[in-house]
């Protein structure tokens, strides 16, 4: 994947060129007793098939930010100014905040999916797995028969590296790192141009942390989406991402390239963060992005 | 208290019924005339004299009901403090002791839960000729504390395992200091709901019971009013003035605990607070996109956990 | 298959636990019973000893017999299904006497426990689906009919129906007149006839409390990760409320079923009262007014088989509908 890796001098961005999501001056407030503003005149544009890392503390609206982009936002929050648009791969332009009634729900998930933080409660524990995977194809492929439709969850399954027999299973008999790992296939299922990971790795162990990052990154090379990664992790982030936005108080800090966000932080929360954590390899020097998945390898 | 409950319209209008009873069911036996006193002018309507009429023999109904609500709501105190106290034995202290003591006390709650308790009181009751107001107040606690041990004692396994109440006993606190200082009062609302269902079971209970004629010998309550009205055909006669204040007062004193306990379920869980149909429309949502929408603080709760 | 058998098991305890109070209830009270229930049958009828003998099996007298010899002869007695002779009936047995009226309970209460249930839950999923909307301001008054005593929500049905606007008859389960019981339209149209108003009491008075359990289960699943994901998903809003939502919101309704079947049982036996309904309830009044303790331990130990019986089956349909339960056990 040349086209992720960081831009050559004279080459133009990614994301300039080829944007998949423009998100325009977005701000959102919760309207409760105090009006707070979780997320203040935003603007990032994400490129076709770019990683980009969003990271900040606790409450500083990256998941609200998140939420905001896909519609998902329930009362007191709402969107009060600024736009999303997404360009979809056949060239149209869709205006995600005028999307209405069934045109939303059918938008949600082809375009973009959604991976949410802690794996356990996504999955609906009274329904098999089957169901669950099956419910997308039953929304927005209604045409499929039933045959393809369960051969089609089969193979989404193993993509992720889950046995295809675990279909039938319930939630809670599986693990942690395979509800996840199932909640991916789900994610993938009809093949979407964004897919939005809030937090994806953040109640899972670290060894299973490193595998389903393995995971994505695999994935994401071979279908070409764009990934929306929100965590609080920004080692993490640095190891995975193209670009990351850091955000602080509603409001995108500092967005730079991966590299040049390590190793030139301008903004000083930026600083602060980046020295809020150990170093993974023990030295500082071992940036990670470039060698890819072998680096995750010797992690482990 | 930690926290009482805040003083809604739905409290005040429960507290200020409940209220009205208490007073009435202390003072009114005090003002009124002999409830037993009979009298040639059987079953007359409302009048001066009869402000809510007579029953088939004269009496006068008002003096009755007067009785009647003081001897309901003794029953409904009585039975409703055993309650609590049957069920929080069982259920709390099982769930706090845990192991063999916790398996024979919730076994025996729920076969006491799945033994349908009126018709057991009703056979109980008919083999004692002579009965007083506290043994029918025994019986129907013994036969209804079930549900609310079970209850409790879920919750009590819940607390028990919160990290601050396995750092206190870590830290080598005495078993019934834990119990009583970090897990009792995380309990007190829900006890508190438990002991106001207690009190509305009691009163239906009783009324049931006594309706059926079971009722303590001699007492006057509610039911026992339903009871003789029932008996004199007054439903037949259209002697509404008779039936209609006892059964009308057991819905009514009903209701106003069942709003009080609204109030304490709005503290246990906080996420049934706040959406008035008024507030949704503070929030003017419209669109399809509300039909949806229904958690308020969902995004907020995840920020918290993120 | 363990889940089944713990469950068998228990309500197997629960059996025990109500034929064991059965036996004990008339041992335990102050007087002798059997003099008394023997007496009276001597002034309807000749009292052969191999009936008064059955009688202190039942109820206990001052036999001879260690207390665990009377034990098993009355678990033989009950296995036998032989439950004594009624007074108040006599010389009809007792369990003709139950086999003819506990169907009529059973249609009754069941039937309408069965509306109230599903009326309940449907209309709280609404509520808590769509809150502040209409029907979830119906919940506080609907909660207050809960409060009202069933006997006299009939009381007052019966007054205005009945007697008032006269579109309901006042008391009986079927035309006694016109109609001969058995599988015949007419006999059938008559107990739906005289049926409806003590089901409406029924339904009426048990509707509220399921109504906002479901309520407040759907309030706290909604804001669970799963419905959050589903909608994610852009799954039609109605198939999130009904297999997402309210699938895992009832689950606490049906495990909560024998606490409040109890209840609506109790009510609806006062109830029958009122209704003058041929069914168990009004049966166990006139077994307490004419002192006919056979016929009130047979009945009681009927009802509570019913009810141990729905709860069995209540709790296997919950091993079916929440898959957690099965693993678990």
């Amino acid at each position: 994947m040349t086209a992720t890796l960081p831009t050559t001098a004279g080459r133009a961005p990614r994301h300039e060129v080829d944007p998949v999501l423009e998100i325009t001056d977005l701000s959102i407030e919760y309207q409760a007793e105090k009006v707070v503003r979780a997320v203040d005149h935003v603007s990032l544009t994400l490129g076709r098939g770019e990683v980009l890392g969003l990271a900040g503390e606790s409450g500083c609206g990256k998941s609200t930010l998140a939420y905001g982009i896909n519609r998902l936002l329930k009362t007191p929050a709402v969107v009060t100014g600024g736009s999303v648009m997404f360009h979809s791969r056949e060239g149209h332009t869709i205006d995600v905040r005028a999307l209405e009634g069934d045109d939303l729900r059918f938008f949600r998930w082809e375009k973009i999916s959604m991976v949410f933080q802690g794996a356990m409660n996504s999955l609906n524990p009274v329904k098999k797995v089957r169901d669950q995977l099956e419910d997308v194809f039953t929304t927005h492929r209604p045409d499929l028969g039933k045959k393809v439709r369960r051969e089609r969850c089969g193979e989404l399954l193993e993509r992720v590296g889950v046995d295809r027999n675990r279909l039938n299973a319930y939630p809670h008999e599986l693990s942690g790192g395979m509800r996840q790992r199932v909640m991916i296939a789900m994610a993938m299922a009809l093949d979407p141009q964004v897919m939005i990971m809030d937090e994806p790795t953040t109640a899972l162990d670290v060894v299973v942390q490193r595998e389903i990052l393995r995971e994505i990154t695999r994935l994401r090379s071979e279908l070409g989406f764009a990934v929306v990664f929100i965590t609080h992790d920004l080692p993490l982030l640095l190891e995975i991402s193209d670009r990351i936005a850091v955000m602080r108080e509603g409001r995108i800090v500092e967005l730079a390239e991966a590299l040049t966000l390590y190793t030139q932080p301008q903004h000083d929360y930026t600083k602060t963060l980046l020295g809020s954590f150990p170093s993974l390899t023990g030295e500082r020097g071992g940036f990670v992005r470039d060698t890819g998945s072998t680096h995750a390898e010797e992690i482990r | 208290m930690r926290n009482l409950p805040p003083l809604t319209p739905k409290l005040l209008v429960g507290l200020t019924i409940v209220g009205a009873f208490v007073l009435w069911g202390i003072v009114g036996p005090f003002v009124v005339a002999d409830p037993s006193g009979i009298d040639n002018i059987g079953l007359s309507a409302p009048s001066a004299d009869h402000l809510l009429g007579t029953t088939q023999t004269g009496q006068d109904v008002l003096a009755q009901f007067a009785h009647a609500t003081r001897g309901s709501l003794i029953i409904g105190l009585v039975v409703g403090v055993l309650t609590l106290l049957l069920s929080a034995f069982f259920g709390v202290v099982g769930a706090y002791v845990g192991g063999w003591v916790d398996e024979g006390f919730s076994l025996f709650s729920n076969v006491m839960l799945v033994i349908p308790g009126l018709p057991l009181v009703i056979i109980i009751s008919s083999y004692v000729t002579d009965k007083s107001v506290w043994l029918v107040a025994g019986v129907l606690a013994i036969t209804s504390w079930a549900g609310s041990a079970r209850v409790l004692r879920g919750f009590t396994l819940s607390v028990r395992s919160r990290d601050y109440v396995l750092a206190a006993r870590v830290a080598g606190e005495r078993p019934w200091r834990v119990l009583l200082v970090e897990i009792l009062p995380n309990l007190v609302p829900l006890l508190a709901s438990q002991a106001v269902f207690g009190i509305i079971f009691a009163i239906l209970g009783e009324a049931g019971l006594s309706f059926l004629g079971l009722g303590a010998t001699g007492s006057f309550t509610w039911g026992t009013m339903l009871y003789y009205a029932q008996n004199s055909l007054a439903l037949m006669r259209g002697a509404w003035w008779w039936f209609i204040p006892p059964g009308l007062s057991i819905a009514l004193f009903g209701a106003a605990l069942a709003l009080i306990n609204f109030s304490i379920d709005e503290i246990i869980n906080p996420r049934l607070r706040d959406h008035t149909r008024a507030v949704t429309k503070r929030w003017q949502v419209t669109g399809p996109s509300s039909g949806t929408a229904v958690e308020g603080a969902a995004p907020a709760e995840k920020e918290a956990t993120a | 298959m363990r889940f089944v058998l713990q469950k068998l098991g228990f309500y197997a305890v629960a059996l025990w636990a109500a034929v064991t109070l059965d036996f004990l209830i008339p041992r335990l009270m102050p007087g002798n019973p059997v003099d008394q229930l023997v007496s009276k049958l001597a002034q309807k009828g000749q009292v052969t000893p191999e009936t008064r003998r059955a009688i202190e099996l039942l109820l206990g007298a001052d036999l001879d017999q260690p207390l665990w010899q009377q034990y098993l002869g009355f678990w033989g007695q009950i296995a036998r299904g032989d439950l004594g002779r009624s007074v108040a009936y006599f010389p009809a047995s007792v369990s003709d006497m139950i086999g003819q009226t506990l169907p009529w309970t059973l249609g009754l209460i069941g039937l309408s426990t069965i509306i109230s249930f599903l009326l309940g839950v449907g209309l709280g999923t609404f509520a808590g689906w769509k809150r502040g909307s209409w029907v979830d301001n119906l919940i506080p008054s609907l909660t207050m009919l809960q409060s009202v005593p069933y006997f006299w929500l009939a009381l007052i049905l019966l007054y205005v129906f009945g007697l008032i606007l006269g579109v309901s008859p006042l008391n009986g389960g079927y035309d006694p007149w016109n109609t001969f019981p058995g599988w015949n339209w007419a006999f059938i149209q008559s107990v739906i006839y005289y049926g409806t108003l003590p089901a409406i009491t029924i339904v009426v008075s048990s509707v509220g409390g399921w109504m906002l359990g479901m309520r407040n289960m759907m309030v706290s699943t909604l804001s669970e990760d799963y419905i959050l994901t589903a909608e994610a998903k852009g799954i039609h809003p109605r198939r999130i409320m009904r297999a997402y939502a309210a699938r895992n919101a009832v689950l606490p309704s049906v495990a909560g079923f024998a606490i409040s079947l109890g209840f609506v049982v109790a009510g609806s036996i006062v109830a029958e009262v009122v209704f003058s309904y041929p069914g168990i309830g009004n049966m166990l009044l006139q077994a307490v007014n004419s002192n006919d303790y056979a016929l009130m331990q047979g009945i009681f130990l009927v009802i509570t088989l019913s009810v141990l019986g729905a709860n069995l089956l209540v709790d296997l349909l919950y091993g079916v509908i929440d898959p957690r339960t099965r693993a678990r056990s």
